[in-house]
Formats: structure tokens, C-alpha cells, sequence
């Protein structure tokens, strides 16, 4: 079976410094993955490259056995792969209905805007924010605005969700409701790779776990296996306390 | 009673189509011009408010559209198809322009497409054998008395800010227009959502160049000479831009109740204070920057009955 994403040794640049250092990672369909990794350790430009945003400047990405490496955003958009941004950015003076039809008029596929806003509600009601629909974007909370990303992106009616870091700037509550939805996507039967910092969140929704470091992927394993993994101990940890980690183990 | 903002339109209506039977030639004039910036201020919008691409391109497409139709009714084309063929190849320089200037974002945009005009205007200069260069361009007057051609140009222009009009209402209600605003609201955002932003600018700027096209074409016909300097002045380009944000930006009624307010101050303006009449449009430009940047449509008094897709920032 052909995987839903596979990315064959690529990298990307940025002048003279290696965002992404030949990385291979597949997904198949139906799987929650985590992408985890230190701080500038190329997972959001992992995200850029796969939607386009930031092509690859070497190797291949296939979706559905189809090469998508050159494709414009827009495009890679209406195959069906969606995204979350770190940073929130809904379109601040509409309000949240529209911000979330967006999705479904163009790249979700829906012919009218009235059809659009229809679906909208129903995103709406899924991620819980019905409450809110008629209230301008730039005036939610920021779990609201972040749950309204989540929204927006499923009403791309995606295969692929690509969340990154949904759960940053949350509070405890927030984040085991978040989490909560992230698990309800995945049985809609949507694929979701979920780059995150907090390990609770990876080890309890994550049926795989690759870990990002300086651009290279130094681990791709089961959850538990990877937080063994004496080299992504290092990555986190420094050196120091892996040698002495590793000490105790033997 | 529900839909007594209804009676306001309606009296515009009856007097558009009473005016030509009871005004002077005066009056008509004055008309004729209003309309014409009606064209022109709606059409920005599909650009500038809509699509929030700050155009100053106005001009270019007027100029171009006033020497096409000129020319063509100077080689014996008559003078409604002359008028429609100079629409067309308007549009079509705008397209093609379109495509390469819409990478560029905000001032760069603005700059790139003010050069249009200038442009434009040198290369007309240099053409005299076809366009009479400097020394402008007669454009043959018709042999019919003056009052019928003050009412024929009238429902010429009448037309032109019409179609521009309900362009700009189908547009607001189209997939196209949501697209249009979701570029004007995070250009970036838009693409990932899967809007094709190139092909949505590109059309939104080729239709912003069609009426002002016609505009200039009828324009030409009317006032039967053109010259480069005075057919792509920048005013064009300018006025539109005021009259639109001074009604509202983004809206469908906001450049024609700019456009009526404007034209009228400039008239009392231009009719009682001649020597100093740019300065106190220039003053009346600042505070309308200061007092009203999201235009009068979105003034507070009248922010009820906007509809949800146009909350405002906070």
C-alpha cells in the first residue's frame, strides 16, 4: 500500500544554514504521529515544505504516490492537505463562521458560499465554538482562536491534518480538551501529524513518534521507545546528563 | 416599516432617469461626471477594497481606454463599438499587467501600478503619427445638437456605472469576492486555504479595468479632444481611491456615496474658492484619514445594519 505522505531525503536551506538535513519519514493513513525535537529543530519547516509554503530545496514528497514538492500552496490545499499555524492566524475582521467557510468554500470544495457556512456551523458545533460564530476572529480567546484553526482546517475536508503545536500557550484545562479533539479527528479517519512540545500529549495520543535534531531525523519509533532513545535524551538533554542517564541504566 | 430604506435608492433611481428630461446642460454635465466617478470608484474597489491591493491604475486604464476608443473612431469605427473594442483591449493590457505586478504587495503594488500610467502617457507622447503626441487628438464630434449629446453622453455614463455597480454587487456575493477578502485579510492565510490567490488578483484587477476603460472611451467621445496629460492625470487614479474610502472601502454602496459626496464638495469647492480649491481638498483628504478611515458607510451611526462579514477590528 502506498503510504498517505512520504518525504524521500529531503532538505531544505536557508543560505548557508540546513533547516531540514535529508529526511525520510512516511505516514500511513489513519496514524497519529508526533514530530517532536528541540527548539529550531526544523518541525515547522518540516510543515512549510510539505504544504508548500517553503519548498524543498532537495528530495521528494509524495502524497498518495503523487509527487507534490512543486506544487503552490493552493494547490497542495485542494489535495487535501491542511495545517494549523504555531502562531494563530485567522482572518481578524471576519467573524468565526467565515473564517472557517474559507476553508470549506475553497479548498473543502463547496460550491456556494451558502453551502460553505452550512458546513462551517457544523465545524463549528465539532470544535465547540457555536457560541462564538457571529464574534469577529480577532476578539476569541486564545484557545478559541486556536480551536478556530483546528475548525478551519477540518472544514478543508483534509486526509492530512498537520498540527503545529496546537496545545502551545494553553492552560492545563485547555489542553486535555484540545487533546480530546484531536483524538475525535483521527476517528473521522483523518491522518494527523502533531508536532508538539509537550510529552504528555505525544505519549498519550501518538502511535508513532519522529524526533527532529539540527535537521535530521535521529529517531522514529513507538512513543515509549523514543523516550529511551539515548540519542534524543542528548538532543534534549546535552550530552552530560545522557552519558550519566546511560551510566545509571547499565 | 421595514423597508423604508428602501425609499432612498428608489428616489435616486426615478431622478437618474427624470434627470436628462428636466435638468439644464449644466446640471447634466455635472451628472454625467459624477456617474463616470461612480464607474471609476467602484471599480477600484474590486482591487483596493475587496482585494485591499492599493491600485493607483486608474488612470492608466482611462487614459488607455480614451485614446483606444479616440483612435478607433478617428480610423471610422463608429462610436459605440469603438467604445466596446477599446474596453476590450483594456482589459486585456490589464490581465497581462496584472499578472506581473500583483506579486508585489503593498507599497510596492502601489508604486509599480502608478507607473502604469506614466508609462503609458510617454509611450502615447512618442506615438504622434497615430495618437498626435502632445498635441492631443480631435475625436470626431457628432452632427446632432448640443442638448441630445449632453443627454447621450449622459446615459452613456449612466450605463457604464450601472454595469460597474452590479459588478460589484455580484462580486461581493461570489466565491470570488469571499476570496477577494480573504487576500485583503491575510494573503498568506488565503493561499493555504486553498484560494488561488494569482488567478483570483489577476481577475479582480482586469475587471477593475474594464469600466474605467469604457469611462475613459465615452469620455472621450464627450469631451472630443484628449491629450496625453490630461487623459492619464493622476487625479484618475486618485480621486477614485478618496471616494471609495471616504464612502467605505470593501463595501458595494460606499464609492457611490463617495463618490456623490465628493464630486458635490469639489463642485461648491472648485465653484467658490478657485485659488485655493486643492488645498481644501487636500484638508478635507487629512481629515477624512483622521475622522473616518474606515469610511462613513462604517461610521458608528450606521454600524447595525452592516452585515456580519464586516465586524469591525477592534
Amino acid at each position: 500500500m502506498t503510504p498517505l505522505l512520504e518525504l524521500e531525503h529531503v532538505s531544505r536551506t536557508f543560505g548557508g544554514l540546513k533547516a531540514l538535513d535529508d529526511v525520510s519519514l512516511r505516514l500511513e493513513e489513519g496514524e497519529i504521529v508526533g514530530l517532536i525535537g528541540p527548539n529550531g529543530a526544523g518541525k515547522t519547516t518540516l510543515v512549510n515544505v510539505v504544504t508548500g509554503v517553503t519548498p524543498a530545496t532537495r528530495g521528494r514528497v509524495l502524497f498518495r504516490g503523487a509527487t507534490i514538492e512543486r506544487l503552490s500552496p493552493d494547490r497542495i490545499a485542494h489535495l487535501g492537505i491542511a495545517r494549523t499555524s504555531q502562531i494563530v492566524q485567522p482572518f481578524p475582521r471576519m467573524n468565526a463562521l467565515d473564517n472557517v467557510a474559507g476553508g470549506a468554500l475553497f479548498a473543502g470544495g463547496c460550491r456556494t458560499l451558502a453551502a460553505a457556512r452550512e458546513k462551517a456551523h457544523e465545524h463549528l458545533a465539532f470544535t465547540g465554538l457555536s457560541d462564538v460564530a457571529d464574534q469577529a476572529a480577532s476578539t476569541l480567546t486564545l484557545a478559541d482562536r486556536k480551536r478556530l484553526e483546528l475548525a478551519r482546517g477540518l472544514a478543508m475536508n483534509p486526509k492530512l491534518l498537520l498540527l503545529d503545536e496546537v496545545n502551545a500557550g494553553l492552560n492545563a484545562a485547555e489542553i486535555d480538551s484540545a487533546l480530546d479533539l484531536v483524538r475525535a479527528i483521527a476517528a473521522r479517519g483523518v491522518t494527523i501529524l502533531v508536532i508538539e512540545h509537550l510529552m504528555k500529549v505525544v505519549l498519550n495520543a501518538c502511535s508513532r513518534v519522529a524526533v527532529l535534531h539540527h535537521g535530521q531525523l535521529i529517531a522514529d519509533a513507538a512513543p515509549n521507545d523514543v523516550v529511551r532513545d539515548p540519542k534524543v535524551i542528548e538532543a534534549y538533554l546535552g550530552t552530560k546528563f545522557a552519558a550519566r542517564h546511560a551510566a545509571r541504566l547499565a | 416599516m421595514k423597508r423604508a430604506w428602501l425609499i432612498g435608492p428608489a428616489a435616486a433611481v426615478v431622478l437618474l432617469i427624470a434627470l436628462p428630461f428636466i435638468g439644464n446642460n449644466y446640471i447634466l454635465r455635472i451628472a454625467t461626471s459624477m456617474l463616470m466617478y461612480v464607474a471609476l470608484a467602484s471599480s477600484w474597489n474590486y482591487i483596493g477594497g475587496f482585494a485591499g491591493y492599493p491600485s493607483f491604475a486608474t488612470a492608466a486604464f482611462f487614459g488607455l481606454g480614451a485614446y483606444a476608443g479616440g483612435i478607433l473612431q478617428f480610423k471610422g469605427v463608429p462610436m459605440v463599438a469603438a467604445w466596446l473594442i477599446a474596453g476590450v483591449i483594456v482589459t486585456a493590457f490589464a490581465s497581462a499587467v496584472g499578472r506581473a505586478i500583483l506579486r508585489l504587495r503593498g507599497h510596492y503594488f502601489a508604486i509599480a501600478s502608478l507607473v502604469i500610467a506614466d508609462v503609458l502617457r510617454e509611450v502615447i507622447n512618442g506615438m504622434t503619427g497615430v495618437t498626435g503626441g502632445g498635441m492631443g487628438l480631435n475625436v470626431p464630434v457628432m452632427k446632432i445638437d448640443v442638448t441630445t449629446q449632453a443627454r447621450l453622453f449622459y446615459a452613456a455614463m449612466l450605463a457604464v456605472a450601472v454595469l460597474a455597480v452590479v459588478t460589484s454587487a455580484l462580486l461581493d456575493r461570489s466565491r470570488i469576492g469571499f476570496g477577494l477578502r480573504c487576500i485583503e485579510q491575510n494573503e498568506d492565510v488565503a493561499l493555504r486555504l486553498g484560494v488561488h490567490t494569482a488567478r483570483y488578483k489577476t481577475i479582480a484587477f482586469a475587471l477593475s479595468s474594464i469600466y474605467p476603460a469604457l469611462a475613459g472611451a465615452v469620455y472621450a467621445s464627450w469631451v472630443s479632444y484628449i491629450d496625453p496629460a490630461e487623459a492619464f492625470d493622476v487625479l484618475f487614479s486618485i480621486k477614485p481611491i478618496i471616494m471609495a474610502l471616504l464612502g467605505g472601502a470593501g463595501t458595494v454602496a460606499g464609492p457611490i456615496v463617495g463618490a456623490f459626496i465628493f464630486q458635490a464638495m469639489e463642485e461648491l469647492v472648485w465653484r467658490n474658492f478657485l485659488s485655493v480649491h486643492l488645498g481644501l481638498l487636500g484638508l478635507i483628504v487629512v481629515l477624512l484619514i483622521l475622522f473616518l478611515p474606515q469610511g462613513l458607510l462604517r461610521h458608528r451611526l450606521l454600524r447595525p445594519r452592516m452585515r456580519p462579514l464586516l465586524v469591525k477590528a477592534p
